[in-house]
Order: C-alpha cells, then structure tokens, then sequence
C-alpha cells in the first residue's frame, strides 16, 4: 500500500504494449466481449436487446459514477446499495404529491446519507469504509422502517420514465449518459474536480496546500448520496415497484467493480469515468453473456471475481510503475 | 484507507511521567475504549432485565448465547484479520457455503461433515490470504472477490440454491449443534473453547505477536524480521476455517444447509470487532471486545423483539447509529491518546 502511495502519481508507460493494455485493457475486453456475442450468441445483435442492456445498466452505472468520485479521493462508499432502498422507500412515500417531489424528497434522502457520511470522513476522521458501512447498516433500516414491505408503484409519469425510450433510446439510458458526461466534465475540467484529485494523491499535501478539504470530501459523498439516489429513483421506475429489502443489495460491489475494472486505481488521485462507463457496461455483458450460453448464475459470480482480481491486479501493476 | 499508520499504543509509550495528569487522562482514554463495549452491555442487559419479565429467562438468555456463539466464532477469526491490518468481507459467504457443505457432506458421517467445510472453507481463507500478501493486492477487493466466489460455488453445490441438504436429527454431527452440556448449548461451548484458545494465541504467542506487530507498523515488523507474509495468510486463513465451523455448527443447530443466511454477516462481525475496541487500522485489539461486541449486538437484537410493537427494521437502525457513536467515540480516543 505504501510502495503504491509514493510511485501513484506516475502516469503509466503508454509506449509498451503492456501500458498500453493496462490503460486501455477494459475498452479491448469490452471489445472481444461484444465480437464473441455478435458471432456466438443468438438474437444479439438487435435493437431489443440493446435496449433491455443499456436499461439494466443504467442504475449501476449512475451509482459507479458517484463511487468513482469517492475512490478517486482515495474513499469508498458502501452506502450506496442502502441509499437506493431508501430512495425507493421515499419514492413510494411521496409519489402521492407527484413524481417531481417524490424524486426531490428521494434526491434529499440521498443527500442526507451523503451528508453524514462524508462529515463523518472529513471532520471525525472515521475511515471510509467504517464510516459507510455504518450508514449501509443503518439506511437499509431506515428505508426498511418506513416502507416495510414490497410495494407496487401504480404512476403513469414513473411507467414512461421506466420504459419509455426517444428514438430508439430508453429515457433510462439517456439519463445515464448525461450523468456520465457531466461528472466526466466536473473531474477534468473544474477545479472541484481538480480539488478532489489532489486530495486522493495526497491528504495531508492537500491540506499543506490550503485546499477546502472537509468541503469538497462532504461535497464528494453528497454526490455519490445523490447519485445512488437517482439510481434508486429510476429503478422504481423501471420495476413498478418498491422493494426496500432487496433494491440495491451488493450495488456497492457491482459498482465499484465498474469503477475498478475500468481502471480507477483504490489508491486514488485518479478517476477514470470513460473507463467507468465501459467498465459497467463490460460487467453488465458478462453476466448477459454467461446467462445467454445458459450457464447458472453461480458462474456469473465467480467470473465476476475473477474479473475483478485480475482488473486489480492489473492497476496495481500500473501503480507500481 | 490511510497509507501511513497511526499506531495509538505506540504512541501511548511516549506518554509524559507517571503522575502527570496527562498521562491519567491519557489512561481514562484507554480504559473506555477497550471496556466501554462491555459497559454497555452490562447497563442494557440491567435496563433489559428490568424492563422485561421475559429478558433474564433461562431460556432468553440461552437463546442468545446460542445465536450469539456462530456470530462470535466468526468475528474471532475477523478480530485476527483485523488486527493484522486487514479485512474480511468473506465471511458471511464462506459461512453459508460451510453450512451447505456441512449439510451435504453429514449424509457420509460426521467426520466428513466437519471436515469437508473445514478444509474447503480453510483452502478459501488461504487463497484470500495468498493473493493479500503475495500480490499487494487491498484486502477490501481480494475478500469482495472472494465473497462472490464462495457464494457462485455454494450457488453451483445447490443447483442455484433450489436444493436443501438436511442433516439427520439423530446423527453425532447434529448433537454437535443441538446438544446440551449442563444446560448450555454445544456450540456456546465450542464457541468459549474457541476464544480461550484465540485470546491466548492472540496475546501469549509469538505469532499472536506478529500479527499486532504487522497491524502496527509492516514495514517495521518486516524489518525486524517477523515473516509478514506468513502472519497475514496465517490470519485468513483461519477467518475463513472459524466462519466454515461456524456455518458447519449453525447447519448441525438448524439441521439443514440453508443457503440464504448469513449475507452481511461480514458486516455484523467487523461491526462487533470494531465495537469490542479493536481498531480498524490494525494493530490494537481484543478477543474479549469481539465476544462482548457481539453479545452487545445480539441483546439488541433480542431487546428489540422484545418490544413486540417495534419493527425489526429498527434493529439495523439502532446498529447502524451505534456503530456510528462508537466509531466516533473510539476515533476522538484514539486521537486524544495520540496528542496526550
């Protein structure tokens, strides 16, 4: 971990096939991925199931975004799986008084979590991942007191927004581009993004150089409460239902395996949201894929172990270079 | 996860002379974090008996202890883990998947039965502790990976956990989960041998030594000689042998392999580890804080059920923010022995 934090900052070797596949590594797998399905898999290359892919990851990649932002600042989020169960708690609470303020008392939720989590990284100085299991814990209890069971959602602005789509693409999926495109913007153009690299590189050289880093950690897990919440939002929509006790279970593994798979380094100090993206989108094929060829859903976890060790793996040999 | 580690008891060796009121503070300090767990819990077990008739019952009590003991046996291999520096998020996995082994393999005798999770959930541990120290690779991401790849072959064992393995109620194997010794469950005595045993190896043995000395500071242990590689496979490899035996114990109680329990049961162990006053960066712990940890978590539990009008959803609630006010309250110690 040590020998990591001092060699982080080197960016990797892009002249050597090895860098270069290091850098590059998920684009290639999502490549040969996509090569072996439209060869090998029957009914693959077609709108439908383009569709049905883009809407299943849609979710996972909104809240891989927000884990992104916290790994960069060398954090993690595990709320994220028990922010969803709350948002859609809420969702189902508030939709009586329409859609709009049910997504903004959920997008509230989220924030809240966010909120405590990150004041309890930035002022207490709890380590991360305690300070986000605490509140995995404790916000599955919370969506799970106020909606304590399944509940069908019955709202024809939530039925469109779940499966409606413009040209072809699914509402869900455009949300999840923008999404994207914005917190690729926020990383490597403003100066939050700035910010938010410099204090995963280094705390205390951060904090040397007089940056606002209590502001922009609390900033970072708001985000990360906010987006999960939008997951959690949009996922009520698409399933017509509120299921607080099973929404966003083990969303906090899917996504960061996005994150790391695309080439985020645990370390932080780097975010990779393109690599994110296709990080989802490679995870979300493979589980596809193993389910396509008829293998049992006992193999997709095992190959997403494997995937996720090796992604590791490889970033680590990138940091050490 | 920080890259330099503050080690607190270290830093308590520099402490001011004896006498200085610093230092007493500086005590205190320690002193709340190692037994502010076990306070807790005698004041709610006080207000629970109080409160209700039904709390201080033999049978409650011995009810708790039961549940109590398959939780505690795996948060005693995550407090070894822990210690170290290191993480666990396998566990509740690998528990099921012992269960489920226990269960199918008590159809071939007992022998096998205890054997068979054993080894297989050992070999897991081994592999996480493997890929740990030999590749540098986060403990946090070896154990996630782990952790579905112990639930893909449970999955795979259970023809995607359709099949139930039931354990005869009349076999030796099942006497090990259901049987009584003076009135107390087996596996609340198993479960007490196992932490005699872990708090002598964890405080009296030299590798018990290394494992602090690894949590503390690995590149000072490493260059005082300690095999560090050797004490972090050592430690995960017995987390995942103690959550195979406590899913091979929890099958033989309930007679059957179930496959559904046991998923965040990673999250309550290292909640009951962290509560018990054991630091999460590593070197600085309890055997004994786990034990009272969970026994903290259970009562809650167990008093929570026994307001009869409060939903169980209020128990992760009341654990949640628990865990929230003992982290902070051990953060704020930790850092207070640091500056005194």
């Amino acid at each position: 971990m040590t020998e990591l934090a001092l060699d982080k900052r080197t960016l990797p070797d892009r002249s050597t096939v090895v860098g270069w596949l290091q850098n590059y590594g998920v684009y290639l797998g999502l490549a040969v991925l996509l090569l072996f399905n439209v060869f090998f898999t029957d009914h693959f290359v077609s709108g439908e199931n383009f569709r049905t892919q883009a809407v299943q990851v849609s979710p996972v990649l909104i809240v891989a975004l927000g884990m992104a932002l916290a790994i960069g600042t060398e954090g993690i989020d595990l709320s994220v799986g028990a922010v969803m169960a709350l948002a859609t708690s809420i969702t189902s609470l508030y939709l009586g008084y329409g859609p709009w303020l049910a997504l903004v008392a959920a997008l509230v939720g989220g924030a809240v979590i966010g909120l405590a989590g990150g004041s309890l990284i930035a002022f207490v100085g709890v380590q991360p991942i305690v300070a986000t299991l605490a509140l995995m814990v404790g916000g599955r209890g919370i969506a799970l007191v106020l909606l304590p069971q399944l509940k069908d959602v019955r709202d024809p602005a939530m039925a469109t927004l779940g499966s409606g789509s413009v040209a072809g693409v699914p509402y869900l999926a455009l949300i999840a581009a923008t999404l994207a495109l914005i917190v690729g913007f926020v990383v490597r153009r403003t100066t939050f993004g700035r910010r938010l690299l410099a204090i995963g590189d280094s705390r205390p050289a951060a904090q040397l150089a007089g940056l606002p880093v209590h502001r922009v950690l609390i900033t970072v897990y708001v985000c990360s409460g906010v987006l999960a919440a939008v997951a959690g939002f949009l996922a009520t929509a698409r399933l017509q239902a509120s299921d607080p006790s099973s929404l966003g279970n083990l969303m906090e593994l899917s996504a960061i395996t996005a994150v790391v798979v695309g080439g985020t380094p645990l370390t932080g100090g780097r975010v990779r949201i393109g690599g994110t993206v296709a990080g989802a989108v490679l995870i979300q094929l493979l589980t596809a894929t193993l389910i396509k060829h008829d293998l049992p859903s006992s193999w997709t976890q095992i190959a997403q172990a494997v995937v996720i060790v090796l992604a590791v793996y490889a970033a680590r040999e990138r940091g050490k270079r | 996860m920080p890259s330099t580690k503050e080690h607190p008891a270290a830093a308590g060796r520099t402490a001011p002379a004896p006498g200085d009121p610093a230092r007493r503070g500086d005590r205190v300090a320690a002193l709340a974090q190692r037994h502010g767990a076990l306070a807790a819990l005698v004041v709610l077990a006080a207000v629970a008996s109080l409160s209700f008739d039904s709390f201080a019952t033999g049978d409650n009590l011995g009810n708790i202890a039961i549940s109590s003991s398959f939780l505690a046996t795996v948060a005693l291999g995550m407090t070894f883990v822990i210690v170290s520096g290191g993480i666990d998020l396998s566990v509740g996995s690998v528990f099921v998947l012992g269960g489920v082994l226990a269960a199918w393999g008590s159809q071939y005798g007992t022998v096998v039965a205890l054997l068979l999770p054993l080894v297989v959930c050992a070999a897991i541990g081994l592999v996480n502790g493997l890929l740990v120290a030999r590749t540098g690779l986060a403990p946090f991401i070896v154990t996630l990976a782990s952790m579905l790849a112990a639930r893909g072959l449970m999955l795979a064992i259970t023809d995607e956990g359709a099949d139930t393995f039931l354990v005869n109620p009349d076999s030796v194997f099942a006497s090990l989960g259901q049987g009584k010794l003076l009135g107390i469950g087996t596996p609340v005595w198993i479960t007490a041998v196992l932490f005699v045993g872990g708090a002598v190896l964890l405080r009296s043995t030299r590798f018990g030594q290394r494992v602090y000395a690894v949590g503390g500071n690995e590149q000072a242990a490493a260059l005082m000689g300690a095999p560090v590689a050797r004490t972090k496979v050592s430690v995960y490899t017995l987390s995942g042998l103690l959550a195979g035996l406590a899913g091979a114990l929890n099958a033989a109680y309930l007679a059957s392999g179930v496959t559904i329990l046991g998923y965040g049961m990673e999250l309550d162990a290292i909640a009951a580890v962290v509560i018990g006053g054991t630091l999460l960066t590593g070197g600085l712990g309890y055997v004994s804080g786990s034990l009272v940890g969970v026994l903290l978590l259970k009562v809650i539990q167990n008093v929570i059920n026994q307001i009869g009008s409060l939903d169980s959803a209020y128990q992760q609630v009341v654990s949640g923010a628990f865990l929230v006010l003992v982290v902070v309250a051990q953060t704020w110690l930790a850092r207070r022995r640091r500056v005194g």
